[in-house]
């Protein structure tokens, strides 16, 4: 198991380096820059920002120095206040440090992804705290309703093969399937925000300060009136996969030798489901919840702007239209470690479930 | 004699498959008395394991039905009972050892769980208790550190322990009733003596009957006291065991019988491989089915497919041919 985070670890920052790279290319091989207006601002003003943010220099070189902020973390000593306390520093635009933390007088320091261009005022770190929460509740409730609409709709399915049931479930799969966001969101929007006005058309139901810093603080009506529509959007075509592998994977389940064992031992029928079938059948369907979570992550992006929520994918399109260098950095870099950080979390349930896996 | 504890009649099951429909049995009748031990042979696809399964219900529909027959435990009709009744006998009146130990068991179950779990829903004991029961069983058919072993999942296991923790299993309830479906073909010889020996055990202090089928010559003739010889879905000879293999009747169990020298128990003779295909089930036969194959075959056996019929009192054939004189049988 040591070996496997070891080895995980390692081919993350492999991942994030070559991630880092590519990024860093494509974004400055994109004509344009942070700074240019429809009416160009005087050149003494740009070189000054250039050479704030250190634009001036050798593109090599600020790939180093962005690495550099990045990845090396950072110790300081704490003055002591006349309480018997440390005086933590307020950090400023150029040294705020996504971890940060201290152990005595030590203070710890790590990843810093500097300042946004475009929002003079904030980070990257702030950006990240402000806009990520959202995301995350958006991704989480449409993960939560794609598993809670696709797994028993795929049970059902498989159970009462070839009845009504199968086929209605299996309608709704493929209508998931070939209805995107970008389809379902404004029909949604439509005719339950607009021509009913049952739900608010744009928006996210819930403020700062979150929970653990990423959960709402008011889990009511209130928070799922805007949540709603956005997470069945996104959620859908997730859940239609779902449904349809959860049925395939139970119709073979059922066909094993061991489930004719548990008939001929005299369980129940529903206990040869439950306990007998679903388990084994549920192992394909977690696997795919590695390139699901990634199909949601980027679904965000798309969903945020339909419906006018302010989280990190709807301030992503925004920093790249801006070319916000550092935001773009920072989110595709975190959203790769989030991603990586879910396989491994796929990894560890596939474990769980299959008991002849075992990582070492 | 004994009264039966299980009476099947005219038994038939088929599958729908892309091909067209597979006639795995084809009408089968025999009996089974209270502690008798019946031995089915035959090569492979011939029908044995279906056989047992449409008796116990458990042939996967579709794309199986058992589509003529009954099948009479204590005198109730087990292929028309209820998936409520059939429920409570399965597992803990007639259990079945199944033949492939490798796929039967649950992967991701533990073997102590699945050991106890018979236990645990006929017994209503908890499942400590089952689990304790369960390594008491597995201690009993020579697995070695039963206890701690009971956390093992099936992987974890060999073949042969496999086999030998589905007979515990299948044991669990003091069965009246134990279907094994070639329950030692995965093990070696030893091993086959030591479980053949407690099943023995355990049928004279239980009273146990059993079904068992085999390709082992060898094994039947130490422990059934009657055998039937299946061929293409049919039950072409039924016999005492001594009688069949002093007086075999049809032309296929000679084949069968023909290398074995003797009747001993500890020749382990797998049977001997007779010339030409076994039969295609696609369509109901309406000859003989082993005519292509049959040294003796005459006329009649292309045009009429022969009953089985008493010979004996005990002995049943299915066949026009008396294989002593090679002509018509009287
Ligand atoms: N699920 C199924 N679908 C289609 N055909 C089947 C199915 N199960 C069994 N059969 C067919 O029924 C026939 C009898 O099979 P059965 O398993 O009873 O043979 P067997 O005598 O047990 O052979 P073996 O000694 O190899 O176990 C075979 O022709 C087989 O192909
Ligand atoms: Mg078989």
């Amino acid at each position: 198991m040591g070996r496997y985070f070891v080895r995980r670890l390692l081919w993350m920052m492999l991942v994030l380096f070559v991630v880092s790279a590519i990024t860093f290319g494509l974004m400055h091989a994109v004509p344009g820059g942070p700074f240019s207006r429809e009416k160009a601002l005087p050149q003494e003003i740009l070189d000054n920002l250039n050479a704030r943010y250190h634009l001036d220099e050798p593109l090599v070189v600020q790939y180093a120095r962005y690495l550099y902020d990045v990845m090396i973390p950072r110790f300081s000593l704490l003055e002591k206040d006349p309480d018997g306390g440390y005086i933590k520093p307020i950090p400023s635009l150029v040294d705020d440090f996504v971890i940060r933390f201290n152990i005595g007088a030590v203070e710890f320091k790590w990843m810093n992804f500097g300042p946004s261009y475009a929002s003079r005022s904030r980070t990257v770190n702030d950006v990240f705290k402000q806009q990520l929460p959202v995301s995350f509740q958006l991704g989480m409730m449409s993960l939560g309703f794609a598993l809670l609409l696709g797994v028993p709709m795929g049970i059902l399915a498989a159970l009462k093969q070839n009845t009504i049931w199968d086929y209605l479930g299996m309608s709704v799969a493929i209508f998931g399937v070939s209805v995107p966001v970008i389809v379902l969101g404004p029909i949604l929007v439509w005719i339950f925000g607009v021509s009913l006005k049952w739900l608010p058309p744009t928006g996210w139901g819930s403020q700062p300060p979150y929970v653990l810093g990423l959960f709402p603080s008011n889990l009511g009506p209130e928070f799922f009136k805007y949540a709603i529509m956005p997470s069945v959007a996104l959620g859908l075509v997730s859940s239609a996969s779902i449904a349809r592998l959860t049925r395939a994977s139970l119709l073979q389940v059922i066909r094993e030798d061991y489930i004719r064992t548990a008939r001929a031992k005299g369980l129940m029928e529903r206990l040869v489901i439950t306990r007998h079938a679903l388990k084994n059948s549920l192992i394909p369907v977690v696997t795919i919840l590695g390139p699901l979570f990634a199909a949601l992550v980027t679904g965000t992006f798309i969903t945020e702007q339909i419906f006018g929520i302010p989280g990190m994918g709807k301030y992503f399109v925004t920093s790249i239209t801006n070319r916000d260098y550092p935001v773009i950095m920072g989110t595709i870099l975190l959203y790769a470690i989030l991603l990586v950080v879910a396989n491994v979390f796929v990894d560890l349930m596939y474990a769980y479930l299959d008991p002849r896996i075992r990582y070492d | 004699m004994a009264p039966k504890v299980l009476e099947v009649k005219d038994l038939a099951t088929q599958f729908k498959t892309r091909d067209g429909i597979v006639h795995a049995v084809n009408g089968v009748s025999f009996e089974l008395q209270e502690g008798e031990t019946l031995g089915i042979v035959g090569e492979s696809a011939c029908g044995k394991t279906v056989t047992v399964l449409s008796i116990l219900g458990l042939i996967p529909s579709p794309p199986g039905k058992v589509v003529s027959g009954s099948a009479h435990y204590l005198g109730k009709d087990l292929l028309t009972m209820s998936d409520e009744e059939i429920r409570f006998i399965r597992g803990a009146q007639i259990s079945m050892v199944f033949q492939d130990p490798m796929t039967s068991f649950n992967p991701v179950l533990t073997i102590g769980r699945q050991v106890a779990e018979p236990i645990e829903i006929h017994q209503g004991v908890s499942r400590k208790e089952a689990l304790e029961r369960a390594g008491e069983l597995l201690a009993l058919v020579g697995i070695p550190n039963a206890k701690e072993r009971l956390s093992d999942y099936p992987h974890q296991f060999s073949g042969g322990m496999r086999q030998r923790a589905m007979i515990a299993m299948a044991l669990a309830c003091s069965p009246t009733v134990l279907v094994a479906d070639e329950p030692t073909t995965a093990l070696d010889v030893t091993i086959q003596a030591q479980i053949l020996d407690i099943v023995k055990r355990l049928r004279d202090q239980l009273g146990m009957a059993i079904i068992w089928i085999t390709h082992d010559l060898g094994i039947i003739a130490g422990l059934a006291q009657r055998v039937n010889v299946m061929y293409g879905g049919f039950i072409v000879e039924e016999a005492p065991v001594k009688e069949l293999y002093a007086h075999p009747q049809h032309p296929y169990t000679i084949g069968l019988l023909g290398s074995l020298p003797r009747l001993d128990a500890s020749t382990h003779t797998r049977l001997v491989s007779i010339d030409g295909v076994p039969p295609v089930l696609m369509k109901k036969p309406t000859s003989c089915p082993f005519a292509p194959r049959c040294p003796f075959v005459m006329d009649r056996c292309l045009q009429e497919n022969p009953p089985l019929l008493s010979f004996d009192t005990h002995h049943r054939v299915a066949c026009w041919v008396d294989p002593k004189t090679g002509g018509a049988r009287a």
